[in-house]
């Protein structure tokens, strides 16, 4: 118990007996997997036209949006270059799907149903479509575990999106509440400031929403301020996850690579 | 002879299973601290019945299982079902003759003092729980005691599990 703790050496072991507890995991996610393919196929013809012509109007409006951040990004590598900074862009993707499986309660975690096999590893982030959720600490060859941003033990350097100011946010076993700590009395924060990822550890990507602010106090007796937010990632609601790879190119390379993005966006089907 | 001594292991893995699956089984959030412990139940239950077939390394390894199973830290759910495993087989002979209540108010004991266990282990590793929601799971193991125990009887009977 304390070797796992203090050292990571058994996490093999641990991968192993995932082996053995993927199969129960499987088993006890079917149902609401079928439940979930059945509610699909018995969907009435009227609520899929809907959907259908609203996601054509999403698409539309992101595929116009999409077009135009390609030649910003190119636009910002161009400056970037010019002012010799070498900030790595380009991400690769995986997305992955939640088993409904539950673990401890009183710790934030999902199983989602890739691993080693598809070359997931520990320390990876973990996003929604809406922001970052958490990170892998467990891996096995089917399956692996993420601590989501509001388990306890976890924390993630972001900052303020509006004026840049460095923080961090620290989960608090709530699934709705984050905390930012050690941040003065003065620091220039309020009510709904976005907080996105900072990059500054090494570990998420930068520039990805977190949180944003449900509430400040000031506090002249306490020597920080009393921070709260709430987790932009539907923490509790997503049914698939992406999972990201940091680009180990700088750059210099990344031009070609988003030359190719685009070409395979903006193709017509 | 020596065949008939030992017969049901597979009975006995699978109602491990079952009881694995059952922790792990999604629940409403509000429900989801006071769930049964299901698997430790069963391990206490079979170490009742047969004290000389489910023993402590069988009880250490389903807690690691559990483990695994839950994302906690390798080895704490372990402990704890060993720890829980020995004191049922050292009083077994004494609880099988309890009446049932009695036995439901062992096994709130026993539930107790595996918790206790776990949030020891979590309190040195700076995750403890700070509720007292987090005792109800051995409220609610206490309450469905004899039904699962009623359950598992029959299964050993029915299947001659010895």
């Amino acid at each position: 118990m304390v070797a796992d703790h203090r050292q990571h050496h058994i996490e093999t072991i641990r991968s192993i007996i995932s082996v053995l507890v993927y199969p129960i995991q499987y088993l006890v996610n079917l149902p609401i997997a079928a439940s979930e393919w059945m509610g699909d196929n018995l969907s009435s013809r009227e609520t899929l036209r809907e959907e259908n012509e609203r996601l054509r109007m999403q698409h539309l409006l992101f595929k116009a949006q999409l077009q135009k951040l390609a030649s910003l990004k190119v636009e910002n590598i161009r400056l970037r270059e010019l002012l010799q900074s070498s900030k790595k862009i380009g991400e690769n993707v995986l997305i992955a799907e939640l088993l409904a499986v539950d673990l401890d309660p009183f710790s934030r975690q999902i199983v989602i149903n890739k691993g080693t096999r598809d070359k997931v590893s520990i320390g990876q982030p973990v996003l929604d479509a809406e922001g970052i959720m958490g990170q892998i600490v467990h891996v096995g060859p089917f399956s692996s575990t993420a601590m989501l941003i509001t388990d306890s033990n976890h924390a993630i350097p972001v900052l303020v999106n509006r004026n840049g100011l460095r923080a961090i946010v620290v989960g608090t076993g709530a699934p709705d509440q984050l905390n930012i700590p050690y941040l003065p009395n003065s620091a220039d924060i309020t009510v709904g400031d976005l907080l996105t990822s900072s990059g500054l550890g090494g570990r998420f990507p930068p520039d990805y929403p977190v949180a944003r602010v449900t509430g400040v106090t000031f506090d002249p007796t306490q020597p920080y301020a009393t921070v709260t937010a709430e987790p932009v990632a539907l923490l509790e609601r997503s049914q698939e996850v992406l999972l990201v790879w940091l680009a180990e190119k700088n750059a210099i390379a990344a031009p070609q690579d988003n030359e190719g993005m685009k070409d395979r966006v903006n193709t017509p089907p | 002879m020596a065949l008939a001594k030992q017969q049901g292991g597979v009975i006995i893995l699978l109602t491990f299973i079952i009881a694995l699956a059952l922790m792990m089984m999604p629940m409403p959030e509000w429900a989801e601290t006071s769930r049964p412990q299901w698997l430790l139940m069963v391990t206490i239950y079979w170490c009742l019945a047969l004290p000389d077939r489910v023993g402590v390394i069988i009880a250490w390894l389903t807690g690691l299982v559990l483990d695994v199973a839950t994302g906690s830290l390798l080895g704490q759910n372990a402990i704890g079902f060993a720890i829980v495993a020995f004191l049922a087989i050292k009083l077994h002979l004494r609880i099988r003759l309890f009446p049932q209540w009695q036995q439901a108010l062992s096994i709130l004991i026993l539930v107790a003092l595996y918790q206790i266990i776990i949030l020891w282990a979590k309190g040195f590793t700076g995750q403890s729980a700070q509720t007292w929601a987090y005792w109800l799971a051995s409220v609610t193991s206490m309450l469905l005691w004899p039904f699962v125990f009623t359950l598992l009887r029959g299964v050993r009977r029915f299947y001659r599990v010895r």
